[in-house]
């Protein structure tokens, strides 16, 4: 059995996302109204105990500032990333030149790990092809690349989303893991603290 | 707000949708494989999308209107990825991927 | 405002046309599903400017249930279609 205190932090745990789906069903019925809080509470308890699913690690760390400019910059990205691939498909000198590219996350989040995923296929030319969550990798598609430059500034560009991600929502290991490795000597020392939680999460038998 | 400019900007984000609704329909039809054409299906879609109902939610602006529309682009932005990872991945695991079109290819080489 | 229904009407039919090309045309089944997928989304688009220009919110749900459902299609397609091709 588990202590009152486990007990407490996994209902603290649940409880954002608790609240989503009865904002959610709210939504759906376009008012906020006590009879709509009220079935979207029962409905929310139905659901959370009917499909029942592993809990995940949200870290409950919210910073509103760094939330608000990642929205921000998540806006702008998706209108340039509609706009880029919409002008390559209307230009008439196109040449298909593309790369699979493998971009190796600091996190050691899941959450964080399929938000950088999602939010990167939304703006400009990606897709998630393939996760290795052990070794917090994505895969990506990218589209009209032509030199390993233009394949670097992507990189990059993946690595500054899930920093402005870790910054807004990430645990605080995460945002120190994001200064230690930041520097400039990360490949090599982040290759170590990958490995390292690559065994931890084996021996804990995580599997996908 | 005057009614001029309201229909100037209506008419400027239902055009901006169409455009982009377009772009995705000639992406699908001129890109050569199937990674390339999840590019042209899912990222105009949610520009053309966002345009689309914000005018809708600017010509009935009530709070019933704004958060629909808000619930139908959020739902549209978290599934559309999903959707085409699973089709990415179908695909790759397929081999529906014209290699000679890829300068790079990470997933291919990586260590087992 | 009715020469802009006229263009974007044009720009709609244009673009679900060219998504059913590919959609008969193949080659793979996955291409059918992309294409079917951006004419699903141009049917919501086209649906969205209708409610803009006439002023009312008649479809909105339609829309949500369309983006909702749409995503359900490529998602079973692309789950079950490797099982088929390792047999």
């Amino acid at each position: 059995m588990s202590t009152p205190k486990q007990r407490l932090v996994a209902i603290a745990n649940q409880a954002p996302l608790f609240l989503g789906l009865v904002l959610l069903w709210m939504l759906l019925w376009g008012s906020f109204s006590w009879l709509n809080l009220l079935t979207g509470t029962l409905l929310a308890t139905l659901v959370s105990v009917g499909f029942y699913l592993p809990a995940v690690e949200l870290g409950l760390r919210l910073n509103p500032w760094y939330t608000v400019l990642y929205l921000i910059r998540l806006g702008f990205d998706i209108v340039r990333g509609s706009l880029q691939v919409a002008v390559l498909a209307l230009s008439p000198r196109y040449t298909p030149s593309n790369a699979i590219v493998a971009v190796h996350l600091r996190t050691r989040s899941d959450f964080i790990l399929t938000l950088t995923g999602v939010s990167t296929s939304i703006v400009p030319g990606a897709i998630v092809v393939d996760v290795d969550r052990v070794q917090s990798t994505l895969y990506l598609h990218v589209l009209n690349v032509a030199h390993p430059e233009q394949v670097e500034r992507f990189r990059n560009g993946v690595l500054a989303e899930e920093r402005r991600i870790v910054m807004a929502l990430g645990s605080r290991e995460d945002v120190e893991r994001l200064h230690r490795v930041s520097g400039e000597d990360r490949s090599e020392k982040d290759q170590r603290a990958r490995d390292q939680h690559a065994n931890e999460k084996l021996k804990r038998g995580g599997t996908a | 707000m005057t009614d001029e400019l309201r229909d100037v900007i209506s008419a400027v984000l239902v055009l901006a949708g169409a455009v982009m609704c377009f772009a995705a329909g000639i992406g699908v039809i001129r890109f050569p494989d199937v990674l390339s054409r999840l590019h042209a299906a899912t990222k105009p879609q949610i520009f053309g999308l966002m345009a689309i109902t914000a005018d809708v939610a600017l010509n009935n602006f009530t709070v019933g209107t704004v958060t629909l529309v808000m619930a139908i682009v959020v739902f549209q932005a978290l599934t559309a990825p999903v959707a085409a990872h699973m089709v990415g991945r179908a695909a790759y695991d397929t081999h529906h991927v014209r290699v000679d079109v890829l300068i790079i290819d990470e997933l291919g080489t990586r260590p087992e | 405002m009715h020469i802009v229904a006229v263009i974007a009407g044009v720009l709609f039919g244009a673009g679900a046309l060219c998504a059913l090309y590919r959609i008969v045309r193949g080659p793979t089944v996955l291409d059918r599903v992309i294409a079917s997928d951006v004419l699903v989304a141009t049917v919501i688009c086209a649906m969205g400017a209708e409610m803009a220009f006439n002023r009312h919110t008649d479809t909105l749900p339609v829309l949500l249930v369309l983006a909702l459902f749409a995503v359900l299609g490529s998602l079973s397609v692309a789950r079950f279609l490797p099982v088929r091709d390792t047999e």
